[in-house]
């Protein structure tokens, strides 16, 4: 249960914007363990979303080391990452990022087609993951015919469908109202007690303090919080 | 993996399906280029196809090995005497000659009579070379030419209209005047060849064929006008062309227009030359209009990546590789043009059905012209698809999110 999950040592993140240079993270230390629900919290333009997009392998650091479960992430190549965020890392989005053109179900299949599960096996299991989440009844709604929590918890479904180690949310709560953002936040307190890291990246820190550890982040640099939650 | 791959192509199609069919109208305006150009590569091809094979066919039914003379003349001798034709019967390598005397005549039987019945004198070269000409009895001979015998075939037509429902076989028949035996039965296929055809105005009076000498006397000529010289080794026809050539200048006086010398075979692959330099410039036009076809693909495409960008993006961070993303969109663009491609066989194919029950030809589907046309709208999907989709993998997750 204590086992460390990922580490982050010295991470630099720069990008060059025109002709400058800007440095985004200015090596960032940040150590996870297995089981954990995090929060980062910083305002906008901290760096928290590179923060993310690094720690989900969307994006490599500049410099700086980032060992995932044992394995360095710099040294994996585009295939490498491609199986590691699909088996390892399951996205939550501020906008939920459904494709509006497929239903519940079928956006929650997706990742299990780049795992390469037959299809009946991948419906089965897109439906098990949507039940869980509580939405045994809108397996066939596209979602327009959704509401906002139902689309964020389809977006969910489709994060765990791979049964990833981690879950990743960025402004989970961000675009619902504060009834809706609370049933969500609760469902990821859920998925935690199950045993699954979960990090949830805001700028709000009554939603961060649904994590039992926050971290803030402020102009690319973290620092570890002092409000501890339980 | 095997089955990882199919499962991922079939999700690919499953997903551009959706994708076309979501854009209906913008997808069928992209596929119109290529749907002309495949249709018109196939009613092209298949059009000339089956032309070719009729044009072929009745060139080559009136005989290789065979050269036309019609020699009118000049104003002071009309035609080739007796003695001319004996020359061209001693030029090396000729097999024999075929003088042809046409005229139309009305004729009578026991029974009924007819008008315009084209009457064809001929020798019995011209039955050694066409030997499927006579359906029943015989065929003309030696004897019939030099005794002038008064004998005649009729052709299916000439038979009706004057013995119908009767056999005609030893009958009597009276071409003007003259009075003939009927010896044989001319096949339905021998309408005469192209040549005495347009000489003589042809009607549906029917056709007869009978000695040219026996013409000659009938029509009082004293000349032959049209003859046919028949080349015994064809690789030398050249050879006795102009040979004969000499012998009409020196029969004629050396006068311009005299004669005028028709080689089947030089005809024939004049045609040929020029049908298949005709077929070049169509399929090189198809193919422009196939190119452009492609662009309208390509253009779409990466458009489609363009405002697909999110989705790209998601598809990455759920654990697409960049060669699953290419594929997507490869199939996309491939299902695309194919089905431009399918639609333009099918129009393809039914522009020249119609083309020849108007011209009046035998259909052949070619089965060569929709390989093309499949295959080649396959290649324009594939090559045209490739930059866009190859675009679409390369995309950076985090950009392709953020666009949101």
């Amino acid at each position: 249960m204590h086992n460390e999950f990922f580490r982050m040592q010295g991470i630099v993140k720069r990008y060059q914007m025109g002709d400058e240079l800007q440095t985004v993270l200015h090596g960032v230390d940040l150590t996870v363990k297995e089981g954990e629900f995090l929060s980062v919290l910083g305002p906008s333009g901290s760096g928290k979303s590179t923060l993310m997009n690094i720690i989900g392998c969307l994006d490599t650091p500049t410099e700086g080391e980032y060992i995932l479960r044992g394995r360095e992430i710099a040294k994996q190549d585009a295939k490498q990452l491609a199986a590691i965020r699909n088996r390892e890392i399951g996205f939550v989005f501020q906008s939920f990022q459904l494709l509006p053109r497929l239903n519940a179900l079928r956006n929650v299949e997706l990742p299990l087609i780049y795992a390469g599960l037959g299809e009946k096996e991948r419906l089965a299991r897109a439906e098990e993951t949507l039940v869980r989440v509580g939405l045994k009844d809108k397996l066939g709604n596209r979602p327009n015919q959704l509401s906002g929590g139902q689309q964020q918890r389809v977006a969910i479904a489709r994060a765990l469908a791979t049964n990833p180690s981690i879950l990743l949310a960025d402004e989970p709560t961000g675009a619902l109202d504060q009834a809706t953002g609370k049933q969500v936040l609760q469902l990821f307190e859920e998925i935690n007690r199950d045993g699954r890291t979960i990090i949830m990246i805001t700028h709000d820190l009554s939603i961060a303090k649904h994590a039992n550890r926050i971290v803030h982040i402020l102009d690319g640099m973290l620092m570890e919080g002092d409000e501890q939650h339980d | 993996m095997i089955k990882r791959t199919w499962s991922l192509w079939k999700e690919s199609m499953r997903m551009s399906l959706t994708n076309i069919w979501n854009s209906k109208m913008r997808s069928f305006l992209t596929v119109l280029g290529i749907v002309i150009g495949v249709t018109a590569i196939i009613a092209l091809i298949t059009i000339m196809q089956t032309a070719t094979t009729e044009v072929t066919k009745e060139f080559i039914s009136m005989g290789t090995g065979r050269l036309v003379v019609n020699a009118s003349g000049t104003a002071l001798k009309t035609g080739l005497t007796l003695a001319d034709i004996e020359e061209i019967k001693a030029i090396p390598n000729v097999e024999g000659i075929s003088p042809t005397v046409t005229t139309t005549a009305s004729a009578r039987s026991a029974y009924d009579w007819t008008e315009d019945v084209t009457v064809d004198g001929y020798n019995e070269m011209y039955f050694r070379r066409n030997s499927e000409l006579v359906s029943r009895g015989r065929a003309l001979n030696v004897l019939d030419v030099e005794a002038k015998n008064r004998v005649v075939l009729l052709d299916e037509t000439a038979q009706q209209n004057l013995f119908y429902g009767k056999d005609p076989m030893g009958e009597k028949v009276f071409i003007r005047g003259y009075e003939f035996t009927v010896v044989g039965i001319l096949t339905d296929a021998d309408s005469g060849d192209v040549i005495s055809q347009a000489q003589s105005d042809s009607t549906d009076g029917g056709r007869m064929i009978i000695p040219y000498s026996t013409a000659m006397t009938m029509t009082g000529t004293r000349n032959i006008t049209s003859l046919s010289v028949y080349v015994a080794d064809t690789s030398l026809t050249d050879q006795v062309q102009a040979e004969l050539e000499s012998v009409l200048k020196a029969a004629f006086n050396y006068k311009d227009n005299s004669y005028r010398i028709i080689n089947m075979e030089s005809l024939l692959d004049t045609m040929d030359t020029m049908l298949s330099m005709m077929y070049m410039l169509l399929v090189g036009i198809a193919s422009i209009a196939l190119l452009v076809g492609g662009i309208g693909i390509m253009n779409m495409m990466l458009v489609t990546v363009t405002e697909r960008t999110t989705e790209i993006g998601l598809r990455k961070a759920l654990g697409a590789e960049p060669g699953q993303i290419q594929l997507q969109f490869l199939i996309e663009s491939i299902i695309l043009s194919i089905s431009g491609g399918v639609i333009g066989v099918i129009l393809g194919l039914a522009i020249s059905y119609v083309f020849s029950i108007v011209a009046g030809f035998t259909f052949v589907a070619s089965g060569s012209a929709v390989a093309i046309g499949v295959g080649f709208s396959a290649a324009v999907g594939i090559v045209f698809g490739w930059a866009p989709a190859r675009k679409a993998s390369q995309l950076n997750p985090i950009d392709a999110l953020r666009s949101v």
